[in-house]
């Protein structure tokens, strides 16, 4: 049999199709077209052209999260290359896993400063899981296969194949994916038994435990998140997770604390403060969760569950740090709790659950309510009531909406949020709803923006219309880039230096030049009927919603703070509390 | 000071595969990270299996130190990575060219501290030597400082290579 020989591009796309690729999101340039040449002539992959290379793998990420499959970028070279440099380093962060394939200058012109060339690998070395530069057309499969591989094992992320143009035009012979067995990479994912049982132990002994899970457990898929509900049930444990990991446990339950860390709630804080027993499960003691590290839960003793050894013991100090999947091991706990015939302490439970019902009981989420002016609070609350029962997935930007948002909008189901958490990258909610909205055809899928950060990605408004995407785009209006104006209003005493929204556009209008539904409300009376119109529009709608300019998210732990130093709503003494080393943190 | 505060000095072995740009991965960690490179040596030790060796001596506290081998563990295309200083006795050596120019008294007498250190004559002009040593970091130093005030004027060092004692491979 004579071996099947074929260029560079179509042994690519061959790969792409035995991976499982349906959907790449791109944007062609000299440097790929054999690619886009090869693209032209089969059906088996949708591209997706977006208006930017950042919207590309920030698509991507949203088709990945809300998918739980990879998601496939293909960029040129050069500007296409750096232009996705923040989407690269965005789903570095939130360990989502991308394959991007860059074009590159014909290998003999490499480091002659021709035409469009950048060193992407050396550019993105630092901002992705691996990459690769491919010299052969040889090495071009198998290269994929192994992308495949590291994007979506262990700890996902990022990963960037660099192709010349020459290795896309060459012929060469494929490699089918076959059993992978990679040379060096080989994460852990099972957890070591006798370091289970002894977190199991701790658990059952404990008086006020608790469980502080991540974005891990979305990654870690479906098991995973069904491993924790039933772990919460039989241990009857209180439940708070990162901003990452929202949706792993049903907000709708009992044993749901809310979101912890800066804005989160109240009653997790002081919960993660006062705990003695604390698991963390798939997250990261991000500083946006522990606030002051010396004063983070001072009495607890804490078990680290991650897949990534570098995250146990790089924060905070634990006493158990068991390195594999959150739900292997999650599920091995569950087993071990089973085994040794553990029951909850009722006498300890009812007491730590009376203890939170108190905390609970400050209501942290109040806010003055008003029927003149629409406060965002008010608006996210009537959006959230209102798609409630239906198949709702929420993307957001960065800043004071996207915390309201974490708190307001309340998951029952995972994979259903899709934010911008370690990077914080505004610009980030309109092309991750987009790739939400191609994987997910017939979901409502909703943008919650602010007016500053939709103008970071708003080109690809004409990716929502071409595509015919009804994705929403809900933007909380204040004229302010609004934890900006916040943060200045708390720490640099009220000057507000550049974070006026000035000269902003016509929101209406806009939407209306890139063939979208424009629609803008002001009075709270009118809320109701602009949503629902909003959702019964079958196109891609832009809502203005005008709101409150002077609004500040609350509850907050101050920079420089402990979980129990939150401030609550009507931000008594925030100044006061915020020291001067808490200037200095971001 | 606190215990968890104490800087300690670490020689850590990196069993890598030898594909271009492993070691800019290795160097872009400990700058990007902020972590210190003390030395840094890196050669091919099996060109068959095309596998690099890097030794780096770094310092931090225990938890920066354990940070650093766990960042290092994660990086795709490394095969081990091995704490000389904490896994047991082990055997570290530099070598260094030194160049000294002198006449007379100094001339005679950097040759017979290169004679008590062991160190060889490798070139030689009527105005200088180079001499070849090898030694713990702290020897070459004392070599290179007894060389200042006798006509020292260059130094060439390869930072160290290191390797655990008794019949165990990495």
């Amino acid at each position: 049999m004579t071996e099947m020989r074929m260029s560079g591009a179509e042994l690519l796309l061959k790969a792409l199709v035995d991976q499982g690729v349906d959907t790449v999101f791109g944007y062609p340039g000299g440097a790929v077209l054999p690619i886009y040449d090869a693209l032209f002539k089969q059906n088996a992959i949708r591209h997706v052209l977006v208006r930017h290379e950042q919207g590309a793998v920030h698509a991507a990420e949203g088709y990945a999260r809300s998918t739980g499959k990879p998601g496939v970028v293909l960029v040129t070279s050069g500007p296409g290359a750096t232009n996705a440099v923040t989407g690269l380093t965005d789903a570095l962060m939130d360990s989502i896993p991308i394959v991007c394939l860059t074009g590159q200058v014909a290998t003999h012109l490499i480091g002659n400063d021709a035409f469009q060339e950048c060193d992407t690998t050396g550019i993105t070395r630092p901002c992705t899981k691996h990459n690769w530069l491919v010299k052969s057309t040889e090495d071009l499969a198998r290269t994929v296969h192994e992308a495949f591989y590291v994007a979506t094992n262990g700890r996902p992320g990022p990963v960037v194949i660099d192709l010349p143009k020459d290795v896309q035009i060459n012929q060469g012979s494929y490699t089918p994916p076959g059993d992978v067995r990679h040379k060096t990479y080989r994460p852990r994912v099972d957890g070591d038994d006798r370091q289970i049982a002894e977190a199991v132990r701790l658990l059952a002994h404990a008086k006020r435990p608790i469980f502080y899970t991540g974005g891990g457990i979305i990654n870690s898929g479906p098991r995973a998140v069904a491993a924790l509900r039933e772990f919460a049930r039989i241990t009857g444990v209180p439940v708070t997770s990162t901003l990452m990991g929202l949706g792993a446990y049903p907000a709708s339950d009992r044993q749901w604390l809310g979101m912890l860390g800066m804005h989160g709630m109240y009653e997790a804080n002081w919960a993660m403060h006062d705990c003695d027993v604390m698991f963390a499960l798939g997250s990261r003691f991000d500083d946006r969760v522990t606030g002051a590290i010396a004063l983070f839960s001072p009495g607890s003793k804490k078990v680290h569950v991650d897949i990534d050894p570098s995250s146990i013991n790089k924060n905070v100090a634990v006493e158990i740090g068991i390195v594999g999947d959150a739900g292997r091991i999650i599920e091995a706990m569950i087993a071990e709790w089973k085994k040794q015939g553990y029951q909850i302490d009722k006498a300890a439970n009812d007491e730590w659950w009376r203890q939170i019902d108190q905390w609970r009981a400050k209501n942290c989420l109040a806010y003055y309510k008003s029927d003149k002016i629409i406060k965002p609070q008010y608006a996210l609350e009537r959006l959230h009531a209102l798609t409630a029962g239906r198949k709702t997935y929420i993307s957001t930007e960065v800043g004071q909406h996207q915390m309201w948002a974490a708190q307001f909008m309340r998951f029952d189901d995972p994979n259903r949020w899709m934010t911008s958490g370690g990077l914080g990258t505004m610009g980030y909610g309109l092309p991750a709803a987009i790739g939400c909205q191609l994987g997910n055809p017939d979901a409502l899928v909703i943008d919650i923006a602010g007016e500053a950060s939709i103008l970071m990605n708003i080109q690809e408004l004409g990716t929502a219309c071409q595509y015919r995407l009804p994705v929403k785009v809900f933007i909380l209006n204040n004229e302010y880039m609004g934890m900006v104006r916040q943060w200045q209003e708390l720490l640099h005493g009220g000057r507000y230096s550049e974070s006026y929204s000035d000269a902003l556009p016509d929101f209406v209008k806009l939407a209306e030049a890139f063939h979208c539904v424009g629609m803008r409300v002001t009075d709270p009376g009118d809320l109701d009927r602009t949503i629902k119109e909003m959702i019964a529009i079958d196109r891609p709608v832009v809502v203005d919603c005008i709101v409150d300019k002077a609004e500040n998210c609350y509850p907050m732990v101050p920079s420089g703070a402990a979980h129990n130093q939150m401030i609550l709503g009507d931000g008594a003494g925030v100044a006061a509390k915020i020291e001067d080393n808490g200037l200095a943190l971001v | 000071m606190e215990p968890e505060k104490k800087i300690l000095s670490h020689t850590i072995s990196v069993l890598v595969d030898n594909e271009s740009g492993v070691l800019a991965r290795v160097i872009g960690l400990f700058s990007g990270r902020g972590y210190n490179i003390e030395s840094l040596t890196v050669a091919e030790v099996d060109p068959a299996g095309h596998r690099s060796r890097i030794t780096v001596v770094t310092s931090g506290t225990a938890m920066v130190i354990e940070q650093i081998k766990a960042q290092l563990s994660r990086l795709v295309p490394i095969h081990r990575v091995s704490d000389l200083t904490q896994e047991g006795p082990h055997v570290a050596r530099e070598l260094a060219l030194v160049k000294v120019a002198a006449a007379g008294d100094k001339r005679v007498e950097s040759l017979r501290i290169a004679d008590i250190f062991r160190a060889r004559v490798v070139d030689s002009t009527i105005h200088s030597f180079v001499f070849e040593i090898t030694g713990t970091t702290d020897k070459v130093n004392a070599f290179v400082n007894l060389m200042q005030p006798l006509g020292l004027v260059d130094v060439s060092r390869t930072g160290v290579a290191a390797i655990s004692r008794g019949p165990e491979p990495m």
